[in-house]
């Protein structure tokens, strides 16, 4: 019963591409998988802004959206006719061809994301073996259509924006991809499949195998983590589209369902990179504990990936926004040292792996725990030292 | 040839076209994009996954960020009028078709050199990334090392470039 419960998605696939002649079935069987990763981010789209709107309400003291259907749950549907029937407005001087194209080129890559994602137990689209360098090859196209919205709009607050964004983006792909070298590093493969696999079992007290539960792998899991919040420009990360100062940056000359798009593309992102956390440090689709494993694994899934939207609408409400000289500050001078470090506790846990005597774990414990709770202490202090922090110079700008 | 192979082939081939015959310079460099991104997916119709996606990460991820943000900040002499022109030591244009002759030769003694259809009877395996990994830090270890040598030599000197000393007049103030 609950195997069947757990591949009932798989079966109900089966099921649907065996009605039709036989060279039409990987054509089926590939359109049934995009639709239903389109369907379910889609309507987990519409779910999340509407949670989001009501989780910065409690935070702020307020109600939040409550007059659309009950507890304002219909909200996103009247957004989304409201973008629809809204005007499209495209600049005069404005690249008609690139302005049209930038908020395409922004949702489609976002969704080839997702077909390496495992979402459950035989659950994924593609079952690539350098799946993980897809997902990040992928995700390096966004970098192009921020530019093309950027440029295309022929505005200088969006130009302002764009190149914001991309400095943002290029300098947090270095430290999100070193986190997730790292479990590539003792996972031994590309495959997410396989990387959920390499944390299958239990170890102490019945816990998971999750890399998370390891000191390299927590510490990886913060820093994948922070810097995922950067790359879907997220609060304390959003000063590309910093309403105060450039109104929303490469988004500025976008109405309509354009601005929609962009807006889409942006949670997207923010889901597809939580799952790909999910599986690279939180064990996939795998339950916590040995007796709980008769969970749907797809169910294990979205709990996991309910909790990371849950923690990052958290610290949008709770952080203020960073100034772009402490955004670059914290990006190379500690987000890639740390990474850095990370990776070689992560080779160290990979090497100890062997060690039999009574204790050994623990041992490896201390080790790894100190490989990177020394090397963090001596840089949050050299950082933070008196006389580091100072008004900001302007090098270019006085 | 199959399709997507030749729809790629073409849409390579065309990007490159617009890429050097387009007035508009952010144009050109969008179309060298396409032209990027239609070679990854000729890697990926010949079975180089890894390649494939590492082209895509590398050239469209990076190589085309930096043309593009190089044409946004580099200005047009043409532009300012205050400024005269000065008289070329070099004319540009053999110069350009010198470089493009002597790529187009090594080009053309390569392809010249090498057989035209690959031998039949050899196996065909794809290599996986396991087995590229491995070749990559035992027999072209040195080469490996040599290319993140040069990379960072190259990075070091960019930022030594780049990076503007603040003049002593600004210590003073103190701004």
């Amino acid at each position: 019963m609950a195997q069947t419960l757990d591949q009932l998605l798989d079966l109900v696939q089966q099921r649907l591409v065996a009605l039709w002649p036989a060279p039409w079935q990987p054509w089926v069987a590939a359109f049934l998988g995009a639709a239903a990763i389109v369907a379910t981010f889609g309507g987990l789209f519409a779910l999340t802004t509407w949670l989001e709107r009501k989780g910065l309400a409690r935070i702020q003291n307020r109600l939040g959206p409550n007059r659309v259907g009950p507890y304002g749950l219909l909200q996103p549907i009247a957004d989304g006719l409201k973008m629809l029937t809204k005007e499209d407005i495209v600049p005069r001087a404005a690249d008609q061809w690139i302005h049209f194209l930038a908020p395409i080129l922004k949702v489609v890559p976002v969704l080839l994301a997702y077909s390496v994602i495992p979402f459950g137990r035989h659950l994924v689209a593609l079952d690539l073996e350098a799946g993980l360098l897809f997902f990040f090859a992928v995700g390096s196209a966004t970098e192009i259509a921020v530019f093309m919205a950027g440029w295309g709009s022929r505005n200088k607050y969006s130009l302002l924006g764009a190149m914001r964004a991309i400095a943002q983006l290029i300098s947090y792909e270095v430290p999100l991809v070193l986190s997730a070298v790292s479990v590539v590093l003792v996972a031994g493969t590309l495959s997410l499949p396989a990387i959920v696999d390499s944390q299958a079992g239990h170890g102490w007290a019945g816990l998971a195998n999750w890399h998370v539960f390891t000191p390299w792998g927590l510490a990886g899991f913060v820093l994948f983590m922070i810097a995922a919040t950067a790359k879907t420009n997220r609060s304390p990360f959003d000063l590309p589209e910093g309403e105060s100062e450039i109104i929303a940056g490469h988004m500025v000359e976008y109405s309509g369902f354009k601005y929609a798009l962009f807006y889409l593309g942006e949670y997207l992102s923010l889901f597809a990179i939580s799952g790909v956390g999910i599986t690279l440090f939180l064990g996939g689709w795998r339950a916590p504990v040995a007796w709980l494993d008769w969970v749907p694994s797809y169910l294990w899934f979205g709990a996991k990936l309910l909790g990371c939207i849950a923690v990052f609408i958290w610290l949008r409400g709770t952080m203020p926004r960073l100034r772009a000289d402490q955004l670059m500050n914290f990006a190379w001078k500690f987000m890639l040292p740390m990474s850095l470090v990370t990776l070689v506790a992560a080779a160290m846990w990979h090497a100890t792996a062997t060690w039999t005597f009574p204790g050994a774990g623990l041992w490896r414990w201390v080790l790894g725990a100190a490989l990177l709770l020394l090397p963090y202490r001596a840089l949050s202090r050299s950082l933070t030292q008196r006389g580091r922090l100072g008004p900001r110079r302007y090098r270019f700008a006085d | 040839m199959e399709p997507a192979a030749f729809i790629a082939a073409l849409l390579a081939l065309g990007g490159a076209v617009a890429a050097v015959s387009l007035r508009n310079l952010i144009h050109c460099a969008l179309c060298l994009v396409l032209t990027f991104f239609s070679v990854a997916g000729l890697f990926l119709g010949l079975g180089a996954e890894f390649v494939s996606f590492a082209q895509v990460m590398v050239y469209v991820g990076a190589i085309a960020i930096l043309i593009v943000f190089a044409s946004l900040m580099t200005r047009d002499p043409g532009a300012d009028p205050a400024r005269v022109p000065e008289p070329r030591a070099i004319q540009p244009w053999p110069l350009g078709l010198g470089i493009a002759g002597a790529v187009t030769g090594v080009l053309l003694a390569c392809v010249g050199s090498s057989r035209l259809l690959p031998d039949v009877t050899a196996p065909a395996v794809a290599p996986s990334v396991r087995e590229l990994g491995q070749e990559l830090m035992t027999r072209y270890v040195v080469a490996l090392e040599v290319v993140g040598l040069l990379l960072t030599a190259a990075m070091i000197g960019a930022v030594v470039l780049a990076v503007r000393e603040p003049r002593p007049l600004d210590r003073e103030v103190g701004r």
